[in-house]
């Protein structure tokens, strides 16, 4: 049997946020939820989607800490700032590609996903996954997502340049190889004002 | 990158120190601490006890009752003082205060010697501190009467 892994299928959340509620459960952080809910073109569509951290095999917010807060285990499993380090720099803020690491000001502090390392280190899922109706959030055998699920489970990334691996996989379409996202170049930015974000809701409901 | 080694991102590869070293560095330190100890008794013992040799300080009749004079005794860097109550009797003792070293002044009135530094107080009759910090006696020299001299004959400490 192949070992267990996290694996999310984006394509699969209905937006219920049972995910987001069983993470404030967690022990290690209760009363906090370290999952971020998205909504994708929330104007035209209902799409939501799940973002636990990723756990990066080469954690960039680990890297860019200058206080060496950031740690991560043997298993791969990046872990959240240590509070006696954390100097609330917010420079893994900045770094992370994924947008995981959130400072919260009330603990001065970065707190993110550490994948319930207290679960996950002694053999049970995350609370997110638990939980998860269906199925986005999943914590199994490669084998097991492969029998059940369509499609195919990566774990690479390109950023621009920077090409990332990571210890969570998403779920893709099978042609799919990796998932590349295209970097603003921040010279383009300059030239012109910001455009309004057409999916900023708040901002429709004004209008009208 | 060096300090990358020192801190690194990764927990295994954390130089952590092991039980072993641990406990070795404890031993070795604990043992260097012992001899060392043992070293600095040694040397003690083998000191020699400074010579205290007779000196005249003065004739009895240059100290009227119920006035002080300040010698050097056994060595010119170790200010004594001799003091004669008001019924006559001699005594002399170190003019360094036991706290932190001030020289004592004789108070006739109250029969003390005072240290000024932290109001420390002494007995001017035996030594024995009275008041303020100091929790040690002053040193008392030996005091012998020949003739018309006073001679100092030796320390007690």
């Amino acid at each position: 049997m192949s070992e267990l892994a996290f694996f999310i299928d984006y394509s699969r959340c209905i937006g219920c946020q049972a995910c987001v509620q069983a993470c404030e459960e967690c022990d290690t952080h209760r009363g906090r939820s370290l999952i971020h809910l998205e909504t994708i073109e929330r104007r035209d569509s209902v799409q939501t989607a799940p973002q636990v951290c990723m756990h990066c095999e080469d954690p960039i917010c680990a890297r860019v800490c200058p206080a060496d807060a950031i740690k991560q285990t043997a298993e791969g499993v990046v872990q959240s700032s240590l509070k006696p380090r954390c100097i609330g720099c917010s420079n893994c803020v900045l770094a992370c590609p994924f947008g995981v690491p959130k400072y919260d000001g009330e603990v001065d502090q970065m707190m993110k996903c550490d994948m319930c390392y207290d679960r996950t280190s002694t053999g049970r899922r995350p609370m997110c996954a638990t939980v998860c109706p269906s199925g986005a959030l999943a914590f199994a055998t490669i084998d097991e997502i492969m029998r059940t699920r369509q499609g195919r489970a990566i774990n690479e990334w390109q950023f621009g340049d920077e090409r990332v691996r990571t210890k969570v996989f998403v779920l893709v379409p099978t042609e799919v190889v990796r998932v590349t996202v295209p970097v603003i170049p921040m010279s383009s930015l300059k030239r012109r004002p910001p455009l309004p974000d057409p999916y900023d809701v708040a901002a429709i409901l004004e209008m009208h | 990158m060096r300090w990358r080694e020192d801190f690194p991102v990764r927990w295994d590869e954390d130089n952590y120190m092991t039980r072993r070293e641990l406990a070795k560095f404890l031993t070795l330190g604990s043992g260097l601490l012992a001899s060392v100890n043992g070293l600095i008794a040694f040397i003690g013992l083998r000191r020699e006890i400074p010579a205290t040799p007779a000196i005249t300080i003065a004739t009895a009749a240059r100290v009227p009752p119920g006035t002080s004079l300040v010698f050097h005794y056994p060595t010119a860097d170790d200010p004594c003082i001799l003091v004669r109550d008001r019924s006559g009797r001699f005594e002399a003792f170190s003019q360094v205060c036991t706290h932190l070293s001030c020289a004592v002044v004789h108070r006739a009135d109250q029969q003390t010697l005072a240290c000024p530094c932290h109001n420390g107080s002494f007995s001017s009759l035996d030594g024995r501190p009275l008041a303020g910090p100091p929790t040690r006696r002053l040193p008392r020299i030996l005091i012998e009467q020949r003739g018309a001299d006073l001679v100092a004959t030796g320390i007690e400490v």
